[in-house]
């Protein structure tokens, strides 16, 4: 199961860094995005493509996590040779990132 | 004092659409209407065209958009507030006052903030640059640009002398909302809760559309009605800075709990500490509520003392880029893509560009997520190879894309629909300047009643 069954993301940009929401469209599959979705995991998902730290900041109260993916736009939005250069796009390969279904969890119904 | 107040958010960037702020300021019941129209780089470039020309510097669409809007905004006693001034707000007032004039508007006021261009402070303290700490000097005759981000402050002191239109360079764009609630509601400077509660609204109208169902929409799982007639978003702000976000009925688009949470987190870093000039927001307390279709209540946020110095962005020349494109499809495609890169590179070895940096991208491939991340797609049935590279002189750019467009008669079989570009490159770094360092000032335009 990829991650966009579950939830949903938009990208930021700042400089040479990129912030990535994930947010669960409903909010009892936030502790299943809580589980999994590390900073490590993402981090490894994005390798090549991020080359600084990634960082991870939890909002339990909006089913969402945030993550802040540094040295992530060839240098900065406004020098990047990127075609993408504000890595608008990355938020959808963050929601390309494989989960499993752990122990019997199914993902709740519905929008 | 009103109970609430509702302000629309008009454009959330430069070249935005006109008609959602048309329609807000008609149906909108607005008491203000703002424009966020600065990204962090056309500061920069609007600063190199005030350099050919005194007169300008303002965003290019700032009278037609006033245009759409002014007389509306006359009509309703709808204020506005707009960051459209870019590198000379000066003279992006006095186009306001022509083009009140011409449309018969009497007695409109007319505000410009200065004070955030701070080059010559940058220059003079030569303040380290915080990516990597190396001093502003080191950018050398390459410096273009420093403007600092201006808070609140001067926007409430416009209207508090009565401004029926403000205009500024670079503020800090939740300002442009919390302008206008401090004026309103007369909070304090330090009333830090209010103030974060009142950044918060301004954060999450300041991309205008991003948060009525704009850039949301993935068919079957989010999906939004009508969003070629985006209706863009009112914000109703109480005196407890407690916020409601909705729309005009009837228009396109969709203000859910899912739209607000987006735009919420959208450029944040850490949620406890957003910073600003006028506040250091936490919107990690935030609860979102929809009380129906389109009304939605967010609240809970919070905020704690201001920093001390203000950001900068410095603009400076970072050297030149040039691009080529060219197409391949059917079978083979991609293999005849490839060929054509590997041919690219040699040329350019042979012919001696020298590269600060150089990609190959195969469009369709993987120029978006990374050969990583894309190496398990399978392959489509057409290709376009984007080779694109960094010199220090046009010259040189200009001869990566004429490679890439010799591919036609020296490269693979079935290439087509070649391309080529050049752009100098305007970059963009941060400094920290020391607020003492910083006056903003008021300039008044137009015919008084």
């Amino acid at each position: 199961m990829k991650l966009h069954e579950l939830a949903h993301s938009r990208a930021g940009d700042k400089g040479d860094t990129s912030n990535l929401s994930l947010i669960a469209y409903d909010p009892r599959d936030y502790p299943l995005l809580e589980e999994y979705v590390t900073a490590e995991r993402v981090r490894a998902h994005f390798a090549g493509l991020v080359h600084g730290e990634v960082l991870r900041y939890a909002l339990p109260g909006l089913g969402a996590l945030n993550f802040v993916l540094h040295n992530a736009l060839g240098g900065g939005v406004t020098r990047s040779l990127a075609l993408d250069a504000h890595g608008k796009c990355l938020s959808s390969a963050l929601l390309a990132l494989d989960i499993p279904e752990l122990d019997g969890r199914r993902p709740a119904d519905g929008v | 004092m009103k109970k609430s107040i509702r302000i629309g958010g008009g454009a959330g960037y430069a070249g935005d659409r006109i008609e959602p702020a048309v329609e807000l300021a008609e149906k909108g019941d607005l008491d203000y209407l703002i424009f966020e129209c600065l990204a962090e780089r056309t500061i920069a470039l609007a600063q190199q065209t005030r350099m050919a020309d005194p007169e300008k510097g303002y965003d290019p669409l700032l009278a037609e958009r006033m245009e759409a809007v002014l007389e509306i905004c006359a009509r309703r006693g709808i204020r506005i507030v707009t960051n459209m001034g870019a590198a000379n707000p000066v003279a992006g007032a006095r186009k306001i006052a022509e083009v009140a004039r011409g449309l018969g508007l009497v007695g409109l006021r007319i505000a410009a903030v200065t004070g955030d261009d701070v080059l010559a402070v940058v220059k003079a303290e030569d303040f380290p640059l915080t990516d990597g700490g190396e001093p502003v000097s080191s950018l050398g005759d390459r410096l273009l640009s420093a403007n600092a981000y201006l808070g609140a402050e001067p926007i409430v002191e416009a209207l508090a002398q009565r401004a029926d239109v403000v205009i500024t360079g670079r503020v800090a764009d939740p300002a442009l909302v919390l302008g206008p609630l401090i004026h309103e509601f007369g909070w304090s400077f330090d009333d830090w809760e209010r103030l974060g509660r009142g950044t918060l609204a301004g954060h999450l109208l300041e991309c205008a559309g991003h948060i009525t169902g704009g850039y949301f929409a993935d068919p079957g799982k989010k999906d939004v009605a009508d969003l070629a007639r985006l209706g863009f978003p009112i914000g109703e702000v109480a005196e407890d800075g407690s916020l409601v976000i909705t729309k005009v009925a009837g228009s396109g688009g969709r203000v859910s709990a899912a739209t607000c949470k987006e735009q919420l987190i959208y450029e944040v870093h850490d949620p406890r500490a957003y910073l600003t000039p006028d506040v250091v927001a936490d919107f990690s307390p935030v609860t979102i509520t929809e009380l129906g279709p389109d009304q939605v209540r967010v609240q809970g946020a919070g905020g704690r003392p201001r920093p001390s110095t203000l950001k900068a962005s410095v603009g400076y020349l970072d050297g030149y880029m040039g691009e080529g494109q060219i197409s391949y499809a059917g079978p083979g495609a991609v293999a005849r893509a490839r060929l054509a890169a590997d041919i690219i590179a040699e040329r350019l070895k042979i012919i001696g560009v020298p590269l600060r940096e150089v990609r190959y991208d195969l469009i369709g491939i993987d120029a978006i997520h990374g050969p990583g991340l894309s190496a398990a797609a399978p392959e489509p049935c057409e290709v376009r190879l984007r080779v694109v590279g960094r010199t220090d002189s046009l010259k040189e750019a200009v001869r990566i894309g004429n490679e890439v467009e010799a591919l036609l008669t020296c490269g693979p079989a079935g290439g087509g629909g070649a391309t080529k570009s050049t752009r100098e490159i305007v970059a963009m770094l941060a400094t920290l300047v020391p607020r003492e360092l910083v006056n903003p000032e008021i300039h008044f335009f137009g015919e008084l009643k």
